[in-house]
């Protein structure tokens, strides 16, 4: 029985109008905060990835009292830095047709149609101005031989917007943000705090009213309070232990928060990206992405025959399955990441698979050597391939890549508004920890773009909105009950987890739950599965709230003691994504259900029950589904096809 | 494979540190090293002892998080690369490995093989940026900058601000952390205006913090994971007298 006082929907807050004016609209009668009270606001911003850093800086320009927080040693490392393959904007630069328009349109359809339309104009509508900002930063992006920007066209688009700096995208455009956020912290607007991690929101009347976070050098837990608080921690993709992100990033920030009473959405949509190094050995602890730039030469394939045995350059030609030329020839190696993920598992799983554990297809750039020379391949790629070689000790101008599809992005995050608010009064979320503008799959190099887009241009306008609604009197305060009560129930939940004193270790539970998501939640997911995986995540939860060991205590630095917890909340986070995954009886974008697939094994979407936002309500510990109804007044959904 | 594994422990900031010996049998040549103590330290958990403390992150050699003192040098074996790029197939069966921390009075050490390196941060504050707001950008295409610019520009702005330049300069100077930011911004038309403001108060900043003088051996090229030259100290110098 689902209560009825929970099962609301939740509103989007979109702008009346047409498509093209909703933003200008919103802008032209949000309320402003005038320069002289500014800084009276203090805002938390948790995270300094390109959403965080960006949404700090500009902020503290604007004379908001701003603090941040990031778990890592400098707000330069969060994950933003390893993005490779670039950063799209509407620029049309190339006359090839590229417009708004059709980068909206590229993007939903993109998505399955699961994004909310205006979000996703705003997204397409302020991306040129992004590149504009970048490059007044230094961010030093390709240039032509006359010195204009140079663009590329990257999967699952006809027109060339993908700006690149070499294959360091991620990088160039996070010391950007990084650097004005810097400058900003030289200037005394605004107060960073590394190797902080948050592990609690604080909530009274319904509003956000700050953190708590434990200092990881020492373990010192300390109380912050805000009139807003950001949190721009990215994505959690790191649930499946193997994956393309780092070994630190999680779901804590968002979990906790959702407990607290913020609605989570469609978290099961988790991009695959079809182009990383496969697993080698029990013991990896990552798998690296191979930008998926290297798509636009490399042809993919596997042998014709199983169990192949011959190396690759001794397979003739017509004994090769150039599996995406062949199922979808308009788009070929280009097809979208979501469609080549499941394209090379199909493959895989049907014992074509190549490499040591035949986890793997070829990804191959003999011809694109013999046409172009090696110079040229060298020039476009050059780090890759050393990068490749690297990792691998293979020489992949001689032999064909060895690539694998791995988890990646999450689509899923915290629900929010057009004014990325979430369901609670202050609390707002940005960049990959929000669900919002790439629907069921997240087309390449978009989501840099929604970071910075919503950090730089959102936030400055709808958090003001929100602060000058706020009655004179509200000013934060860390001494309430409420920061009492929520530090000392994480106090007692950290010596709770370290009390377990187990035989088993955090990255034992880790490790299960991620092959358990692997195998039922990852690229094709059933009903039976999902059942399945449910019972045995429960099992594992029980597991490790008996045997796990922690060493040391919490007054200390200890990342086993960190580590726990971000695993406590994966146990519980994963549960919810097979849950999610269960519910929604269609396959779009990423999400496939084996039950729901054409003849030709194609997603087959159901419109008519399921165009809207599965939104997680947490309710006496279980999980409760509300749904955001998802109306399309601009574009007819369409079917998604790339053949 | 098995090593023998010398490794340096310190409880915190404040008490001293030793080499502790461990033993590690089992070890796969395709092994990342971060994997090889990933190994060790789930055999210290099991049996309820403190794991190794180190500093990682992306594993994917950009983020700047790793830096192991390895059989004494910065990153290990190779030339320029990261201490998460290091695999097991570099080294011997039965080799013994030295681990230790990046070592220099600008980043002290916090446990085991874990430093403080918010130094760096402090360096880019003080100038490493162009001042321009949120908003105020004028039409990318209106900046023409040349390929051989770009590129060059590029070529220091691609430091992961490890700190492996530090840990390999007998003198533990930021010299080429410095002057790759202040090469970086230099370079380009955007940072131009501001370069001699930058250069005085980096340099400032730098000496302030404790870092040594460049004496231009050329240790941390070599370190130096984006292979970043020497040759952007020079430019530094250059900016400072000029
Ligand atoms: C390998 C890789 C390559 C990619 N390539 C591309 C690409 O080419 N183009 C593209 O558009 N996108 C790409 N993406 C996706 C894109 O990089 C990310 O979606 C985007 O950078 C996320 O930015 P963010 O600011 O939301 O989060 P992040 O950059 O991940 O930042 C998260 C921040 O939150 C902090 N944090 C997290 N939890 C806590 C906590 N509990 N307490 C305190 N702080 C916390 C972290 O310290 C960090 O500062 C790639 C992703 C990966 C993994
Ligand atoms: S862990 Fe990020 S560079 Fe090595």
């Amino acid at each position: 029985m689902i209560d009825p006082s929970t099962s609301f929907v939740p509103d989007p807050k979109v702008p009346p109008g047409p498509l093209e004016n909703k933003w200008s609209n919103f802008k032209k009668t949000a309320r402003l905060v005038s320069p002289n009270n500014r800084k009276k606001f203090k805002i938390i911003v948790v995270g300094t990835g390109l959403a965080g850093a960006s949404a700090a800086a500009s902020l503290a320009e604007l004379g908001y009292e701003v603090s941040t927080f990031c778990f890592q040693d400098s707000p330069r490392r969060a994950h933003s830095v390893a993005a490779q393959g670039g950063v799209n904007a509407a620029k049309n630069y190339r006359n090839d047709g590229d417009s708004v328009y059709r980068m909206f349109f590229d993007t939903l359809k993109g998505g399955d149609f699961r994004a909310r339309e205006a979000n996703v104009y705003r997204l397409a509508e302020c991306s040129a101005h992004l590149i504009d900002q970048a490059v007044a930063q230094g961010v030093p992006f390709a240039r032509e031989y006359g010195g204009y920007l140079n663009n590329r066209s990257f999967g699952g688009v006809q027109v060339s917007r993908t700006f690149y700096a070499r294959g360091q995208t991620g990088q160039q455009l996070l010391l950007g943000a990084y650097q004005a956020m810097m400058r900003q912290v030289g200037l005394g607007n605004v107060k960073s705090h590394t190797r902080h991690e948050m592990l609690d929101l604080v909530v009274e009347g319904g509003q956000a009213r700050g953190i708590l976070v434990r200092d990881l050098d020492n373990g010192k837990i300390s109380r912050h309070a805000a009139h807003a608080v950001l949190l721009a921690t990215g994505g959690f993709g790191k649930i499946y232990y193997l994956s393309t992100l780092a070994m630190g990033c999680n779901g804590t920030a968002i979990w906790r928060s959702h407990k607290k009473g913020a609605l989570t959405a469609c978290p099961s949509w988790t991009q695959i990206h079809p182009t990383c190094l496969p697993q080698s050995g029990d013991y990896q602890s990552k798998l690296t992405l191979m930008s998926e730039s290297l798509r636009n030469d490399g042809r993919i394939w596997v042998p014709k025959k199983k169990d192949e045995s011959r190396p690759a350059h001794q397979i003739p030609e017509q004994e090769r399955d150039y599996y995406l030329e062949r199922r979808y020839p308009s788009f070929g190696n280009l097809a979208p990441r979501d469609i080549s993920s499941r394209a090379a598992k199909e493959r895989i799983d049907a014992g074509f698979g190549v490499g040591k554990m035949k986890n793997a297809v070829y990804l191959d750039f003999e011809e694109a050597i013999r046409e172009q020379g090696k110079a040229t391949i060298k020039r476009k790629y050059g780090n890759l391939f050393d990068l490749y070689e690297k990792i691998t000790g293979i020489n992949a101008y001689q032999s064909p890549m060895l690539i694998s599809p791995a988890a990646h992005f999450s689509m899923g995050g915290l629900w929010v508004d057009y004014e990325l608010s979430t369901n609670i009064k202050g609390l707002y979320a940005l960049g990959e920890a929000n669900f919002s503008d790439h629907g069921a799959n997240r087309l390449g190099a978009n989501s840099l773009l929604q970071a910075c887009v919503d950090g730089y241009y959102v936030i400055p306008y709808t958090l003001p909105h929100f602060l000058a609604s706020l009655p004179k009197e509200n000013v934060p305060s860390t001494d309430t009950p409420a920061f009492e009560r929520a530090e000392n129930q994480l106090k007692a939940s950290l010596d709770k987890l370290l009390a377990i004193k187990g035989t088993k270790s955090v990255d034992h539970y880790h490790k299960a739950l991620g092959k358990l998501l692997y195998d039922h939640c990852g690229l094709s997911r059933s009903a039976e599965g999902l059942q399945k995986a449910i019972a045995l995540i429960k099992e594992l939860r029980e597991d490790f709230n008996q045997n796990v060991m922690i060493p040391g205590h919490s007054q200390e630095m200890n990342d086993e003691l960190e580590k726990a917890g971000r695993v406590a909340d994966y146990l519980e986070i994963g549960e919810q994504m097979c849950l999610d995954a269960l519910t929604r009886e269609e396959s779009c974008g990423a999400h496939f259900r084996e039950e729901y697939q054409t003849a030709d094994g194609e997603a087959l979407r159901r419109d008519k029950d399921f165009s809207f936002v599965s939104c997680w309500h947490r309710v006496e510990g279980k999980s409760v589904l509300v749904k955001e109804p998802l109306t399309f007044e601009f574009i007819q959904p369409t079917e998604r096809s790339y053949k | 494979m098995h090593f023998k594994l010398k490794i340096w422990r310190q409880p915190n900031r404040h008490t001293k540190g030793n080499l502790v010996d461990y033993e590690l049998s089992g070890v796969e040549p395709d092994m990342s090293f971060l994997e090889m103590l990933d190994m060790l330290n789930e055999k210290l958990i099991v049996n309820g002892e403190a794991p190794v403390a180190f500093d990682h992150d992306c594993r994917e050699g950009i983020c700047g998080q790793c830096g192991l003192f390895i059989n004494g040098r910065a990153h290990g074996p190779h030339d320029q690369i990261t201490t998460c790029h290091v695999h097991m197939r570099a080294f011997k069966d039965g080799d013994t490995i030295f681990i230790e921390p990046f070592r220099a009075s600008g980043f002290p050490v916090q446990k085991d093989l874990k430093v403080d390196r918010s130094a760096f941060d402090e360096i880019i504050a003080a100038g490493g940026f162009i001042s321009v707001n949120t908003g105020q950008s004028p039409e990318a295409n209106s900046i023409l900058i040349s390929q051989d610019t770009a590129e060059a520009a590029f070529d220091a702005a691609a430091c992961i601000g490890c700190g492996a330049c530090v840990a390999s300069c007998k003198n533990a100077s930021a010299a080429l952390f410095t002057a790759a930011k202040i090469s970086h911004l230099a370079q380009l038309p955007q940072g131009k205006l501001e370069r001699k403001k930058r250069v005085l108060s980096m340099v400032k900043k730098m000496d302030e913090l404790g870092f040594g003088a460049c004496s231009s051996t050329g240790a941390c090229e070599v370190e130096c994971p984006q292979g970043i030259s020497i040759s952007h100290i020079a430019t530094m110098n250059r900016e400072y007298f000029k």
